[in-house]
């Protein structure tokens, strides 16, 4: 990686400027650091070290049972059986909402890209507004069309909702990742006597696991990280893991318990993290796929 | 022989853009037609018509007897290769020539010998399990070519499958393509934007611009005898040169004036050609002006011309003079002794001339 | 028959989706600026009355914190996350071994729920325990770090937990824009003499205007839907002085049971958000469209 606008690299006078460089950027990197460190550290003490210590001390005595208390009993209003059911509420919502959202897109992104059809931009366009407009404005309405549906509070309801307002991005990604691969490659399967679903599974679908994994790391994130349609549409019960978190942190009965609030958050946040970790490449090609056009 | 493709009155709109209008071409079996044309023509939409990839607005396609205008592409009995050659990325390059016969549910058997037959007749055998992406671009055309032939269709369309190639490769799969076109003896349908790939390789030419099409012939008449100005400047290299004189006819026999870039017009008299109006184009080919003094005769007229330009190009010599208020090119013999700034005697061969109305710009010789 | 099927089987697949985007995009668009003409309260009505949610919206001293709140919030968050993001991106464009490293630890914030990321910072800014308590730890006995509870600071807070979550992202955006600035104009320039920071200021950057116009528009994107983060941080408090569109429309629809004014907030809301992403989007498409 040659890069012409790096500063000339490092003789006597550019070493002090070099080290400058990098002292900033790794303090930088604390800054960011420094709050995931504090939520491990202080899930891992007692609550009498927290009133005692110091924010950024390591645990002097490291115990586990903020952890148990989090994802076991931590109370949320009335309730007190911590995060688990909660958190088994949102794997049970987002593995279908990702799954057939990602479907539709990759459907709708394959015919928009490759199967022209007049009308086709149009469509592509309405889908494209959707998916910046301020949630705010359909809540009160989906309240309503989920009670005459029968879904309102229920899990079945919250998927269908992440689904509705999940296609215009995963359409997007699909389309503008299809959009790239020449049309000739349909003339030639539909000469050789491919029809549409063909040309899709032996052509397409072999070529789409990066847009693939873009898709389905983005649209996991987005849900599994939802508070709002959560907070909206789903009862005692059926709350997704975010809408918890928030009531064990905000509950007014009893002490505060920080460590167990920490330990909360970092439950919650695993899944994504854990995907960032593993697949970060694909997290940041999604990021960046809704703002540099395709 | 029976005539294998037949396309009458055919229209191609997009909304109220007319792409193409009322064509009228066809092919009997064994032709190597080639539809050429600059790019934006229709050339590859007319293709993509006849493969059934487009839809037409109006008219009729016949393919070795049988109305297709309204048969879908996999039922046509045609093959096609393409410009980006169109291999699909994730198959081998076995699963690429085959995937057609698997899709028809030829069996594996069947499948296997045809891949080696035509594996062996292109020279392929040692890439079958290679991905395109490790394939060169010769390499890659010939298994687009591949694809094409195990299918064993009636016509073949070629959509500009040369112009990924570097000027080399070109040349020598040109001849690859015409030999296979003798070996197969199979109808062929050839697009392409360059004038020097039609006229090597066809048996019949359509020239095409605008949508409409301008001349329909063989290479010799296309270039020999153009239909009208476009069709002669757009076929040939260094182009025709098109010179506006006053024509004076006296019968059979033409006194033609051409302006020299200084004094007074220049009269040559044009025996073989008579009953022109008196404002026209004429038209005349590079090598159909020659040196003088290499070259007499009854049907030459020879001209005093400044020479403002000289370019050696190995085997000719390309001189440049002003005549008519044109550039008007001469290709030389290249042991010419002609220097920029100097004059020449050049002979002008108006047995072989053409005139063009200076109006309509049609042929009028 | 199956000629037919086989011509229409795009247009059947694409018509479910188009269909679900026409209801429960438009037509709740147009329920709510309905149900916003009209004097709902607990229950939606339909007839309509004319602008008076608005009128109640403009003068309800809530609603002005709210976008008075949005507007501190939206500025200081697109600006400052530009600023850092810019900075951060030209910094690691330095040929720095552990660029990846460091790129990873910038952006896992954004992969994070804004929940989470309140939930942390609501412990880290609290003052009985947080920075505050450990600063006066170190000897420093009237420090005072209590934006959180301080109805006046109480959005700078908030602007300081969104800054964290969504810088690192502003400055993987800006890196893959100075990557993809032609080299052989730097080349140039660096051939012309021409010092590294002009070529920054006068070559690179300006090259980068269409990414600066996708993050602010990200941004601004992320600002006005910003309603979690809020929540979880200071649930709106002290008091109401956090509180932004967001979390007013949302009050206004689950707790207060004002329906009219929720849908009045909401086309708020939205106007606002189309008035900056419009011109946007209509200029990406008719570029794609040529």
């Amino acid at each position: 990686m040659t890069n012409p606008t790096a500063f000339i690299a490092p003789r006597t006078g550019k070493l002090i400027m070099r080290w400058l460089l990098f002292a900033i950027l790794v303090a930088f990197a604390l800054f960011y650091l420094i709050p995931l460190f504090v939520m491990i550290t202080t899930s891992l003490k007692s609550l009498d070290e927290i009133r005692a210590g110091n924010l950024v001390a390591l645990p002097v005595s490291v115990t586990f049972d903020a952890w148990r208390t989090a994802w076991a009993s931590a109370c949320s209003g009335i309730q007190c059986e911590g995060l688990r059911p909660y958190f088994w509420n949102s794997v049970l919502l987002t593995v279908p909402a990702v799954a057939i959202s990602t479907l539709l897109g990759a459907v709708n992104g394959y015919v928009i890209a490759q199967w022209k059809f007049r009308g086709a931009n149009l469509i592509f366009s309405l889908m494209l507004f959707g998916c910046f407009i301020p949630f705010q404005v359909v809540l009160l309405p989906m309240a309503r069309t989920l009670g005459i549906l029968g879904l309102a509070g229920t899990i079945p309801g919250l998927v269908f909702v992440h689904v509705i307002y999940g296609i215009g991005f995963t359409t997007l990604f699909f389309r503008n990742y299809y959009v790239t691969i020449p049309v000739e490659l349909v003339k030639a399967a539909k000469v050789d006597g491919a029809g549409f679903f063909r040309i899709y599974w032996s052509i397409f679908l072999p070529l789409s696991l990066p847009i693939l994994m873009v898709t389905v790391i983005w649209q996991f994130t987005q849900i599994w990280n939802d508070f709002l349609f959560g907070v909206s549409f789903s009862q005692a019960g059926t709350q997704p893991v975010t809408v918890a978190l928030n009531n064990i942190v905000n509950s007014t009965t009893g002490v505060k318990e920080y460590n167990v609030n920490m330990a909360a958050a970092i439950i919650a946040a695993f899944p994504t993290l854990f995907v960032y970790a593993v697949a970060g490449k694909y997290f940041i090609r999604g990021l960046t796929a809704g703002s540099v056009k395709g | 022989m029976e005539s294998m493709l037949e396309i009458q009155n055919l229209d191609k709109n997009y909304g109220t853009v007319e792409v193409l209008k009322n064509i009228n071409v066809s092919a009997k079996t064994g032709d190597f037609l080639v539809l050429v044309g600059p790019s934006g023509c229709g050339k590859s939409t007319l293709l993509n018509c006849i493969a059934g990839l487009e839809s037409i607005s109006g008219g009729s396609i016949h393919i070795g007897g049988l109305d297709m205008t309204h048969v879908n592409p996999k039922d046509r009995n045609i093959a096609m290769v393409f410009q980006s050659y169109a291999l699909y990325p994730t198959m081998s390059v076995a699963n690429n020539i085959t995937f057609g016969m698997k899709v028809r549910g030829v069996a594996k058997a069947e499948r296997l010998s045809k891949l080696q037959s035509v594996a062996k007749q292109l020279q392929i055998e040692k890439l079958l399990d290679r991905k395109p992406s490790q394939l060169s671009g010769g390499q890659r055309q010939r298994v687009a070519i591949g694809r094409a032939l195990v299918r064993d269709p009636k016509m073949f369309l070629f959509d500009e499958p040369l112009s990924n190639l570097d000027a080399k490769l070109r040349v020598e799969m040109r001849l690859e393509i015409k030999k296979l076109h003798h070996d197969l003896g199979a109808t062929m349908v050839y697009v392409t934007h360059d004038q020097i790939e039609a006229m090597t390789l066809a048996t019949n030419i359509v020239v095409l611009k605008d949508g409409l099409v301008q001349q329909i012939g063989s290479p010799d008449a296309v270039y020999r005898r153009p239909a009208n100005l476009f069709v002669a400047d757009f076929m040939g290299s260094p182009a025709m040169n098109l010179i506006p004189v006053k024509a004076i006819s006296e019968g059979s026999v033409t006194r033609v004036q051409i302006k020299p870039a200084e004094g007074a017009p220049i009269e040559l008299i044009d025996n073989f050609n008579g009953d022109l109006p008196e404002e026209v184009i004429l038209g005349i080919r590079p090598e159909d002006i020659a040196e003088a003094r290499l070259r007499a005769g009854e049907d030459t007229q020879r001209m005093k011309c400044r020479i403002d330009m000289v370019e050696p190009a190995g085997a000719d010599t390309y001189v440049v003079s002003w005549l008519g208020g044109k550039q008007v090119t001469a290709r030389l013999q290249s042991e010419t002794k002609a220097k920029s700034g100097e004059s020449l005697d050049l002979a002008f061969d108006f047995s072989k001339v053409s005139y063009f109305s200076k109006t309509t710009g049609e042929r009028l010789n | 028959m199956s000629k037919w099927l086989e011509h229409n089987i795009p247009r059947i697949l694409l018509a479910p989706s188009f269909a679900a985007v026409v209801v429960f995009v438009y037509g709740f668009i147009a329920w709510t600026a309905w149900v916003s003409l009209t004097r709902s309260r607990l229950l939606p009505k339909y007839e309509i009355e004319g602008f008076i949610q608005y009128e109640r919206l403009f003068a309800a001293p809530r609603w002005d914190t709210a976008m008075e709140n949005l507007f501190i919030f939206g500025i200081l968050f697109i600006v400052v996350s530009m600023i850092l993001g810019l900075l951060l991106a030209i910094l690691l464009d330095q040929q720095i071994r552990i660029e990846g490293a460091l790129r990873t630890i910038y952006l896992y914030p954004m992969a994070l729920s804004m929940i989470v990321t309140g939930t942390s910072w609501k412990w880290i800014m609290n003052p009985g325990l947080g920075i505050e308590a450990m600063v006066r730890g170190w000897g420093f006995e009237n420090f005072s770090f209590d934006w959180i509870i301080d109805p006046d600071k109480a959005i700078y807070a908030v602007v300081v937990a969104a800054i964290w979550q969504a810088s690192g992202f502003v400055m993987a955006l800006f890196l893959a824009g100075l990557r993809s600035v032609d080299t052989e104009i730097i080349k140039a320039a660096r051939v012309d003499g021409i010092p590294t920071w002009r070529i920054y200021l006068s070559i690179v950057i300006p090259s980068m205007a269409p990414i600066f116009l996708s993050a602010f528009i990200i941004l601004a994107h992320l600002a006005i839907k910003s309603f979690d983060l809020v929540i979880a941080l200071t649930g709106g408090g002290p008091g109401y002085s956090t509180d932004l569109p967001a979390t007013y429309m949302y009050a206004m629809a689950f707790s207060r049971g004002d329906i009219g004014q929720a849908a009045s907030s909401a086309m708020v809301m939205m106007a606002v958000v189309f008035a900056i992403i419009v011109p946007y989007l209509y200029s990406e498409l008719r570029v794609k469209n040529d």
